[in-house]
């Protein structure tokens, strides 16, 4: 080995806890690109493959009966190049060791060979058979949570009959990756699945010989999507089609994308933060490094080493430094991918996803953690190589340090430690601030990962809590007489029952066009309630839609504009509707209306949907079993067990992403304040150890070092709050779509545990260096000068 | 020998006996103090004359509270300072010592004044900043920064600086190891005037054997041991010395 990378690696080694702490810094920064980018290649590629593979539709479209024929003019439409025509119907669900109803939807299969489109993962059994007519495959996901296998049985109410169904496979389908009730917030496997069966069963059951009311169709690569979907949607109308939709809408493959989607931000926040930050300590350590390596310098450059020698003499360990991050960066990416991938792939259902990022993630790993470490030492490395030997064998001069301009009034009742704190910072100031903000940084960073935590709760507090008071959301599998209200309100239990009427319909304005069940709710609702930003209950208008902001925005309409409202149900009547007002919702994009209004434009009699319920709880297992068996219900939903499931879920997935950035932001605080006091240490050693000679206690020598980081950790504790704020308030924005919006809520003790975390990996490094402090050699100090 | 420093009938200031020395570094063992007695006295100024590694310089980082002996004993009043722990001693450097040091070792972040104000703020009777930095010289640089000083004036703030406190014990290690003669008797008589103002007990160390003119005692090391003690009949003043 050369003598100077021997030098270079006992630099290194003398330099090790800096070193190690900024590597930790980069690791983190690393591990989560590669993370966030593995997962989002792993994601991809195995949705790509997968829907490849079983065939997943470009077009879908409902509607309520359409005979077979019109399958095949479907099939004839220009730019179409397969369709698969299929029955699905909502039912409810008796699933053995479930207390309440489960929600199910039925999927017919061709009676003959596998469906060409939306085809089918078999994961255990078999598919059905023709002729058994009471066999199903289910759902992967709702077969594990009910612990249900092939030979299994489970109820299903069929068109007012409750039917006994065996299982006899178990699958998995491209078209129900993430498998979520439709208005739901979260998956629930336990009471919502989905289950395919033959279709001359599901024809039989449902009298639908020879129709269909769902069809999936594939387009040629030259096909046009809008053209199709419109030619899709003429063609259903007279058939009460319910609008056709593409991929890109269809649930699954939305939810799917838009978390791909927020990884890919993620992906390009957090790695910047954490390289930036370890390419500032690696600038400020290296800086250091060359003031005290002054005179070797010289020396090298003495010896004949040329200037471009020297600098790559500190690129190298700067590099060094960086490979070590990537080490460790590389390990935890994977290590954290894996999990993620784990925890994905229990909400995302493929046939298979490992974790396997392209070269190309890892490559850009290695090329992020270079630039960065050249980033952070390419300045003192240059500082390095342009020294002019003669006087980089002298000492540096003392540094000149100044009065505190400004603070002249505060520097008048400072004791001289204090004034050198103080005098400290502004000698450096680029230095502190930097310093300060790489803390106030972690405190930030902390900020919006606990933010996650408030946000969660406003989401539950607002739609569970306030919003909604019914415990029991009861559905109709078809509208109903006003009098189905008063046997919903007669069932056991139930101490009030609020009507609702839910119409599928279109609401255009000029050319913008969107797909939205209209509810119809009683002028004054008590059980689900309509509220405002401020948590005041929004009166339902007595003529007019009561649109959601957001649905607003989207058809660029305002109170008092007119919109179109095809609905899609009964006569399919088409009006011209005044927009009577707005309200603020973090949830879908809903479209409220009076429920006598709504009838009157349906030119219908006092009808309903469903209805919304308040129970007792202590007869809710009577309620229960009656709900499981009434014919006319399709659908059921407990509030308490969804909130569970809420919670569950969230439990699992959120606590952990938290506690680790909580872990990120506590490192990235630890590595800066390590770093800073390091380097002041290695700056004022000699100071320091002056003053202990003179008779200053160890405490008191602590308070000059440690007191200017802790005086730099208070000064950053409000930049990270604001820091905390905007990252959140960035994350938010990008998380704003139609399903949900993520509430811009952060509670004061959130800064507060943010700023408590923050202070106290100060305060545990500040004992980390303390104890280098207590070994200063009093001795040495005065018999060199530096 | 002065005739008011007649050991007999002073107490001395610092009693040493049998101090032993030895560093280990690594396996090997440096023996830098093999066997010292000595006493010191107040209003006494000393030259401890010797080479390099003749243990001068162990003996005044033991006497000013900075290193500990191997063996042996040395006592401070009735302070037995090879009895205390760190946080005694760091007290008996803060009460009663002050240091002067070859490289100065002011805090560059503080002015003259305020690198004073540094001790006297910690000390329990001190001179007024201004009046010890008057007592060097120096009244009219009071509010300069080391950097703005000549090697010189910043000697002589760390003189001030260790005056300030009224200490019984001055300790010089080197005080002009790094300035030219002309700076260095200047240095010289700062600190000459300074003991005799406040008595102090004065150690001061050099290589540079025509100061040895200024002290009321010589004592030359050589190999860890007390090699020659004389006392000079009659002080020459820092003033006079050339070298």
């Amino acid at each position: 080995m050369r003598a100077l990378n021997r030098k270079l690696l006992r630099d290194l080694w003398h330099i090790k806890g800096q070193s190690l702490a900024i590597a930790l810094i980069m690791g983190c920064g690393i591990g989560l690109f590669v993370m966030m980018l593995g997962v989002i290649d792993s994601l991809e590629a195995t949705r790509d493959a997968y829907y490849e593979r079983y065939r997943l539709a470009d077009v879908f479209a409902g509607a309520k009966r359409a005979p077979a024929t019109i399958g095949r003019r479907l099939g004839d439409l220009p730019g179409v190049r397969s369709v698969t025509i299929r029955i699905v119907k909502d039912v409810t669900l008796d699933v053995p060791g479930l207390d309440e109803p489960a929600a199910g939807r039925l999927i017919s299969l061709p009676e003959h060979g596998p469906p060409p489109l939306n085809a089918l993962v078999i994961r255990a059994g078999r598919s059905v058979l023709p002729d058994r007519p009471d066999e199903v495959v289910l759902a992967e996901q709702f077969a594990e949570a009910n612990r249900l296998q092939p030979g299994d049985h489970l109820a299903a109410i069929l068109n007012g009959r409750k039917r006994q169904l065996q299982v006899v496979g178990i699958a998995l389908s491209p078209e129900y990756v993430y498998a979520i009730a439709p208005g739901s917030l979260m998956p629930d496997n336990r009471r919502y699945g989905v289950l395919w069966m033959g279709q001359s069963a599901l024809e039989a059951a449902f009298d639908l010989e020879g129709a269909f009311n769902d069809v999936s169709l594939a387009l040629r690569r030259d096909g046009s999507e809008p053209a199709v979907i419109a030619a899709v949607d003429r063609l259903l109308a007279p058939f009460g089609g319910l609008g056709a939709y593409s991929r890109a809408d269809q649930l699954s493959n939305w939810f799917l994308a838009s978390e791909i989607a927020q990884l890919r931000t993620m992906a390009g926040i957090f790695p910047v933060i954490f390289l930036g930050i370890a390419a500032f300590l690696l600038n400020m350590s290296f800086a250091r490094l060359i003031a005290l390596e002054r005179e070797q310098i010289g020396l090298l450059k003495a010896f004949g080493y040329r200037n471009g020698e020297v600098a790559w003499h500190y690129l190298k360990m700067a590099f060094l430094i960086s490979l070590l991050g990537l080490a460790f960066g590389l390990a935890m990416g994977a290590w954290l991918g894996r999990w993620n991938t784990g925890l994905y792939a229990e909400f995302y259902r493929f046939p298979f996803l490992y974790y396997r990022p392209s070269p190309a993630v890892f490559i850009g790993a290695i090329a992020i953690s270079l630039v960065a470490a050249a980033i952070g030492v390419l300045g003192a490395a240059l500082q390095a190589a342009r020294l002019p030997p003669a006087e980089a064998m002298r000492p540096p001069p003392p540094p000149l340090y100044r009065r505190a301009q400004g603070f002249a009034w505060l520097g008048r009742r400072l004791d001289q430690p204090s004034r050198m704190i103080l005098r400290h910072i502004l000698r450096w100031p680029r230095r502190a601030s930097l310093t300060s903000l790489g803390i106030a940084t972690a405190a930030g960073l902390l900020i919006t990962s606990l933010h996650w935590i408030d946000a969660v709760e406003a989401l539950i507090d607002g739609y569970f809590f306030r919003t909604t008071r019914q415990d029991v959301t009861v559905t109709l599998e078809a509208p109903r007489a006003m009098a189905a209200l008063y046997g919903l309100a007669g069932l056991p239990g139930v101490l009030a029952a609020e009507p609702f009427r839910s119409v599928p319909a279109k609401l255009k304005h000029r050319q913008l066009e969107r797909r939205e069940a209209v509810q119809g709710l009683v002028p004054a609702p008590r059980l689900n309630r309509v509220l405002d930003r401020t948590g005041q209950p929004v009166p339902i208008p007595a003529s007019g839609l009561l649109l959601s902001s957001t649905m607003a925005r989207l058809l660029e309409v305002g109170p008092g504009d007119q919109v179109t409202l095809a609905v899609l149900e009964g006569r399919r009547p088409e009006r011209e509707v005044r927009v009577a007002g707005l309200f603020e919702t973090d949830l879908g994009t809903p479209v409220y209306m009076d429920l006598q209004a709504l009838n009157r434009l349906m030119g219908e009699g006092p009808s309903i949907s469903g209805a919304y319920l308040l129970t007792d709880q202590a007869r809710a297992p009577a309620l229960n079993r009656t709900l499981k068996n009434l014919p006319l219900v399709a659908g059921v939903a407990s509030r308490a067990r969804v909130l569970q499931s809420f919670n569950e879920t969230i439990e699992r997935t959120l606590s952990v992403m938290i506690l680790f950035y909580i872990l990120f932001g506590g490192l990235l605080a630890f590595g800066v304040v390590y770093n800073s006091a390091r380097i002041s240490l290695s700056e004022r050693g000699r100071e320091l150890a002056s003053l202990r000679v003179l008779g200053f206690t160890r405490f008191e020598v602590a308070y000059i070092l440690l007191g200017e980081l802790l005086l730099l950790t208070l000064l950053a504790l409000p930049v990270g709050c604001l820091l905390g704020y905007g990252l959140s308030f960035a994350i938010t924005m990008t998380l704003d779509n139609e399903l949900y919006r993520i509430p811009m809520v952060i509670h004061r003790s959130t800064y507060g545990v943010g700023m408590a975390v923050t202070l106290a990996a100060t305060l545990l490094t500040s004992v980390l260096v303390r104890r280098r402090l207590d070994r200063l050699d009093l001795i040495a100090v005065l018999k060199t000068r530096e | 020998m002065p005739p008011d420093a007649d050991p007999a009938r002073r107490r001395p200031t610092f009693v040493v006996r049998g101090v032993t020395k030895i560093y280990r570094t690594g396996e090997v063992e440096v023996a830098a103090l093999r066997g010292i007695d000595l006493e010191l006295f107040a209003n006494e100024l000393v030259v401890l004359l010797g080479p390099s590694g003749s243990g001068k310089s162990t003996l005044l980082n033991i006497l000013g509270g900075l290193d500990l002996p191997t063996a042996g004993e040395v006592r401070f009043g009735d302070l037995e300072l090879t009895k205390l722990d760190d946080r005694a001693l760091t007290a008996y450097r803060r009460d009663h010592v002050g240091f002067v040091f070859q490289f100065y070792n002011l805090m560059p972040s503080l002015t003259a004044r305020e690198n004073v104000a540094l001790v006297t703020e910690i000390a329990r009777a001190p001179l007024r900043p201004e009046d010890a930095l008057d007592l060097v010289g120096l009244a009219e640089r009071l509010d300069h920064f080391p950097a703005q000083l000549s090697g010189g004036e910043q000697q002589r703030v760390a003189i001030a600086r260790a005056i300030a406190k009224r200490p019984e014990v001055l300790l010089c290690d080197e005080p002009t190891g790094a300035l030219d003669s002309k700076t260095g008797v200047r240095v010289l008589a700062a600190i000459e005037r300074v003991s005799q103002e406040l008595g102090t007990t004065t150690a001061l160390i050099t290589h540079n054997a025509p100061i040895a003119a200024m002290a009321d005692r010589v004592i030359r090391f050589a190999d860890g041991r007390i090699s020659e003690q004389t006392a000079n009949l009659e002080r020459r003043p820092a003033e006079a010395l050339v070298w």
